[in-house]
């Protein structure tokens, strides 16, 4: 039996792509750019200057947060967030402490089990809030070099409740998120990009029974830090785990800190001590007026919403009875469900297809899961090889009749072979049937055919 | 052409009428700033002549206070950690006044980091009072006073927190006008406490200030707390024949200097000459803006500062001054985790009844009056007696402040030491043009008792 529970809580950054940076007019797309080259006084703290916040970014926050079916607030604020850091060059970050954007959301996701059982599971969505990045420092030798190019691009903090139990559902959980925020289409979510970007809360809890263990949470937590990929943030939560169960078998209790992710290691490590609480000194940013919102404008914005993932997903599963592995795929990218719809649109207008008992739905997306025809190619182009590889063939059926008999009659062996319990034999002389037809037959059917006709000579 | 003591806009008729060019004008301004810059320490930087646009301000040097970020011009807030440091950019008032057609003559001393009321505090020497340089201009905006009073410059720009333009005008006898919050744009002004700091004219006429209002009011896309409310015509509404009626409130004139007392019942009687009607009122006692004020500007000062880390700007923290640093910590202190409802969001409330205090009498009367300071100039070298020393001084002041309503300075005759005592005229909320009719009428019918001419006469 378990003797520890894991408690594990996550912290989700997401990049913005809005065209200009949170508090200025500088392009929020700095990949790429020659250090320090995109900037401004805004963006460099420089004394004097002040933030003016960007729309887009409000509202897309807000769309994200109705996404993961949160509650938005009316009244929002900005607050500055104080600590030291030489890539954060005005002395605070500008965030949002008590009136974040949204609040109390939930993201549901489903778990497939190597039994295909699936399971329904809801995660607690606690927060959405607005910030700016920061600039980025880049350690050579014995300097530190500092970019700005970053500062100020807008930054969503997604904060989820510690629900999760183990590594597996954190995985998935966060697939599902990067799908949900790429299909809203307010951010590239890039992780190689650093776009977004994970960081875990782990800890253990004797606790067998959740609601207790909710009640009493332990008096640690280890944060691991700036995490870019699925697999690393399950290799770490596994790792903390084990290290973490392995302290409190001594009976000591692991330091609150902060922890980074070795890659190649595979293994976290120390990075500061979180012993104290740091004090970040937040107040409302008197730079930003507070920020009041209509019922109008927050409805407004809920029906700019596109169909997320997850009702696509139910949609292919009950309207086009595609299987639960098609559907996944098919749902994972919007341009990928958009070309898939496209697709069904015109072929289903085809007549003389022989889609094999299955609906053109069905049979479009095995076509594209199997990789038979790549979806990427233009419309017309997969619809030209989808209506080639489908044809309904016209069977000349005297012309079958002269052939089935020939090849029963000019291949002795495979007959007496299959006779004598070698069914598989029949598979030559559909071979050879399908040459004398040049291909214009149902092979199914010529195996069937080519049955009957042995049995009854039987 | 002697233009000695002309107001701007007597010189800019002068200039636009081809008497005299903007050359001519401004090299009259930048020798005597020369000449007289030793004894006064008004200025921090001299800026040579440059081109100028045309507009409304077409050839008019002004002195700049020096938290005002000017592109290409060295800006220090009178700060050694900002002792080299030239902006890249120019502030909105500033690029305002340029595209009016403004010079700048120089950058003014103040308090550094607009850190008090006397100029005392800045890092490169107090300003002296033109009247008597034993004596403080009174700050933050200390510099500018000075220049405007001693005629080095024809106006200047200050800013105001809470009081750094109305104090420093009423101890050199010169006009000062702080705006509503928001009517002028912050953008490019090295911030003090952010939500209050205003920046504003400090001049020898209402009709200068309001001239000058008129170029730099307005809404900023670069600063998003400047409002979207349109700007009146100032020299329309300064003009307009109105009767007005002002509230005294009897918790103002309490703790004042007797000198400073009797010049401000005097202006009620010469108010009341002039037909408007006085009326005595009850405001909060001014003490509860104070601990507001306080406790507000340290937190706002500590975050706002945060910036000067050390690893930009050349100077290091090592470089700040004593009251800077008290401030700083101070105002960490008061944002700390476990007091930031004792203290910041207490004021916050506090803030909302001082804003409704004012908005009761304003319901009541056009224009509230007091003394803008309890006393007239001090000797340099007394502030260090007071703990808050600006803060006391500016006791009249923080209501206005705190609310961010606008008021003005404007001279009402000499104490018995012949130091300019000020005048306030507080008004309501975008009310500029109230203030400023109410100040020009008592100038056309006083002239100021004569105090800008008689505070420049050892400078002629």
């Amino acid at each position: 039996m378990n003797k520890y529970f894991p408690v594990i809580g996550m912290e989700i950054h997401v990049e913005l792509k809005t065209k200009s940076k949170m508090f200025c007019q500088c392009s929020a797309d700095y990949f790429g750019c020659e250090p320090n080259t995109n900037t401004c006084p805004v963006c460099l703290g420089m004394p004097g200057a002040l933030p003016v916040p960007n729309h887009q970014a409000v509202e897309w926050t807000i769309k994200i947060g109705q996404a993961l079916n949160c509650s938005i607030n009316k009244n929002t604020k900005f607050d500055r967030k104080h600590y030291y850091y030489p890539d954060l060059p005005k002395g605070y970050q500008i965030s949002q402490y008590d009136e974040p954007i949204a609040v109390n959301g939930h993201l549901g996701i489903t778990l497939k089990d190597k039994n295909n059982t699936l399971t329904e599971k809801t995660f607690n969505i606690t927060r959405v809030h607005l910030e700016e990045d920061t600039g980025k420092l880049t350690h050579a030798g014995t300097d530190t070099l500092v970019d700005f190019n970053r500062s100020s691009v807008p930054l969503v903090e997604i904060v989820t409740e510690p629900d999760f139990e183990n590594s597996d559902d954190v995985k998935v959980f966060l697939e599902e998120l990067h799908t949900i925020i790429r299909s809203l289409d307010v951010s590239d979510a890039d992780m190689e990009k650093g776009s977004m970007r994970m960081e875990p809360n782990i800890s253990l809890s004797i606790y067998a029974d959740k609601e207790e263990r909710m009640k009493n949470l332990p008096k640690y937590k280890v944060e691991v830090k700036n995490i870019n990929s699925f697999n690393f943030a399950k290799k770490a939560i596994d790792y903390e785990l084990k290290r973490q169960a392995e302290i409190l078998d001594k009976s000591e209790t692991p330091t609150q800190e902060t922890r980074g992710y070795n890659e190649d290691k595979g293994i976290t490590y120390s990075q500061r001590s979180k012993e104290e609480a740091q004090d970040y000194r937040y107040f409302p940013e008197p730079d930003i007026p507070p920020m009041e919102f209509s019922d109008e404008f927050v409805e407004g914005i809920r029906k700019t919403l596109p169909e997320l993932p997850a009702q696509r997903m139910k949609r292919y599963l009950n309207d086009f009875k595609l299987k639960y592995d098609d559907a996944f795929i098919m749902t994972r990218s919007v341009k990928l469900a958009e070309n898939y719809e496209n697709f069904i649109k015109v072929i289903s207008q085809e007549k003389d297809l022989d889609l094999k008992k299955q609906t053109v739905e069905q049979a479009i997306a095995n076509v594209i899961v199997n990789k038979r025809i790549l979806a990427t190619v233009s419309r017309d182009e997969f619809v030209k090889q989808f209506i080639t590889m489908f044809k309904k063939v016209e069977v000349d059926e005297s012309q079958l009749q002269t052939a089935l008999e020939k090849a029963i009659q000019e291949n002795p062996k495979a007959v007496s072979d299959y006779k004598s319990g070698k069914t598989n034999a029949v598979m030559a002389l559909v071979g050879t049937v399908m040459r004398e037809m040049r291909g214009q037959a149902d092979a199914m059917d010529v195996r069937k055919k080519l049955e009957e006709l042995l049995q009854d000579r039987a | 052409m002697d233009i000695f003591g002309t107001s701007l806009t007597t010189l800019k008729e002068m200039i636009t009428g081809k008497k005299i060019s903007s050359k001519e004008v401004f090299s009259y301004f930048s020798s005597r700033s020369q000449k007289y810059n030793p004894d006064l320490n008004a200025y921090l930087t001299l800026i040579d002549f440059a081109d100028q646009k045309d507009g409304d301000l077409s050839g008019i040097p002004l002195a700049i206070k020096d938290n005002f970020c000017t592109e290409s011009i060295r800006t220090t807030a009178s700060a050694k950690v900002l002792d080299t440091f030239i902006p890249p950019y120019e502030s909105t008032v500033t690029r305002r006044l340029k595209e009016a057609g403004a010079l700048f003559i120089g950058k003014t001393n103040m308090d550094a980091w607009a850190h008090g009321s006397s100029t005392e505090t800045s890092d490169y020497g107090p300003s002296k009072n033109p009247w008597d340089t034993t004596r403080a201009p009174g700050g933050s905006s200390g510099g500018s006073a000075a220049a405007v009073s001693a005629y080095l410059a024809p106006a200047a720009i200050g800013s105001e927190t809470a009081g750094s333009i109305r104090q420093p005008a009423s101890w050199c006898g010169i006009v000062g006008l702080k705006p509503t919050y928001g009517r002028v744009s912050r953008y490019g002004v090295i911030a003090m406490g952010s939500s209050f700091d205003c920046p504003g004219p400090m001049t020898q006429t209402v009709e200068d200030a309001a001239a000058i209002l008129q170029v730099i009011a307005g809404h900023d896309p670069s600063d998003a707390t400047t409002a979207t409310e349109e700007v009146p015509d100032y020299k329309k509404k300064m003009t307009e024949k109105r009767s007005l009626t002002f509230g005294v409130p009897e918790e103002y004139m309490k703790g004042l200097d007797k000198d400073v007392e009797k010049k401000v019942e005097e202006s009620l009687k010469v108010l009341e000459k002039m037909g408007h009607k006085v009326k005595r009122v009850s405001l909060l006692d001014p003490k509860y803006s104070i601990s507001v004020y306080t406790i507000l500007q340290r937190a706002e000062v500590s975050s706002n500062l945060a910036r000067y880390d050390g690893i930009r700007y050349g100077n290091g923290r090592d470089a700040f001054g004593q009251e800077a640093k008290r401030r700083m910590m101070l105002g960490t202190y008061t944002l700390s985790h476990g007091y930031y409802d004792a203290f910041y969001k207490k004021a916050q409330k506090i803030k909302t009844l001082i804003i409704e205090d004012l908005q009761r009498v304003f319901s009541d009367v056009d224009l509230i009056v007091a003394a803008p300071t309890p006393m007239t100039a001090l000797k340099l070298g007394e502030f260090e007696k007071y703990p808050f020393f600006g803060e006391t001084m500016d006791v009249l002041n923080e209501a206005a402040a705190v609310a961010g309503t606008p008021a003005i300075s404007i001279p009402c005759g000499l104490d018995s030491q012949g130091l300019p005592v000020g005048l306030q005229f507080m008004g309501n909320y975008f009310d500029e043009g109230t203030i400023l009719n109410a100040a020009y009428q008592f100038e056309k019918e006083t002239n100021f008792f004569n105090v800008l001419a008689e505070g420049r006469t050892k400078y002629e």
